[in-house]
């Protein structure tokens, strides 16, 4: 691992532990909160990739950040009007 | 020659990344979200490209993959922007006062 | 030389990728969050394309072709929410 990974690495763990914390405590609206959580599946992916897994990198890419972010948006334009939020 | 290769696909690298930052910063800068789109796809799309064409020049040998992944970006990056500028205007999202042409709305207004 | 130019290069990619983070942070609008999104991905597709030429390892590029399909549909699905579509 070279020192450019090594820097890369550390600015991808901050960036993803930040996006996991606005997905906590931001401003408490779904859609913000699921597009956080897909930047932390993002970022992750990107970071099994530079620990050099690019299988399970691809893995993560397809059904963390894709296939999960699209199932919740699309399960909440389907039940949104519902009373409690 | 190989040298000279080196040299021309760095220096196309760094030209990509900083059509990435321009963009970047246009996303910050900028006062609504239709100007944001603006900013954040046709800057990012040009300097991606280059990237791509950067790293050929650097490794020729992954030009298939490259030119793979810059032809998809070309296709799919503006469709993408379209229907995303499409949707908030539909959801009716705030205009700053500098943007003052609205063509979209007019058309709606001319045929109900 | 070109390791001198590979380093300058990740150094603006990572400038771009804190500016996309700020509007994704500060966005008021879930439009802007979706923008801020997309060049995020666009911008990690560049840093995958760094770190394959940095380790050399073609491989890599896969997972940049994956990230090139995500980004665009993710962007389609959003939409479609905000519209009020489904």
């Amino acid at each position: 691992m070279t020192d450019l990974m090594t820097t890369m690495s550390l600015l991808l763990a901050a960036t993803t532990i930040g996006a996991a914390l606005m997905a906590i405590w931001g401003k408490r609206s779904l859609p913000i909160a699921i597009l956080a959580a897909g930047l932390v599946s993002l970022l992750a992916s990107v970071q099994f990739l530079l620990l050099a897994a690019p299988d399970v990198a691809m893995t993560e890419a397809a059904i963390g950040s894709g296939l999960t972010t699209f199932l919740f948006f699309f399960v909440l334009g389907r039940v949104r009007g519902g009373s409690n939020d | 020659m190989t040298m000279l290769l080196d040299i021309i696909g760095g220096l196309l690298l760094v030209a990509g990344t900083a059509f990435l930052l321009f963009g970047g910063l246009g996303l910050v800068r900028m006062p609504d979200v239709f100007n944001r789109i603006q900013a954040g796809t046709k800057a990012t799309t040009l300097g991606t490209l280059l990237t791509l064409a950067g790293a050929t020049c650097l490794q020729p040998a992954w030009g298939v993959k490259l030119l793979l992944i810059g032809l998809f970006l070309l296709f799919t990056n503006p469709l993408s922007s379209q229907v995303l500028a499409r949707a908030a205007h539909r959801s009716g999202a705030g205009k700053s006062e500098k943007t003052s042409i609205d063509r979209l709305e007019e058309d709606q207004r001319k045929k109900p | 030389m070109v390791d001198w130019l590979i380093h300058l290069a990740a150094l603006f990619a990572g400038v771009a990728f804190l500016l996309a983070l700020t509007r994704f942070i500060k966005g008021p609008s879930a439009a802007d969050r979706v923008v801020a999104f997309d060049v995020l991905t666009i911008i990690s597709i560049t840093g995958i394309v760094l770190a394959a030429l940095t380790e050399g390892r073609g491989i890599y590029l896969d997972v940049a072709l994956v990230y090139a399909l995500l980004s665009f549909l993710g962007v389609i699905v959003v939409a479609r929410y905000l519209e009020g579509g489904f």
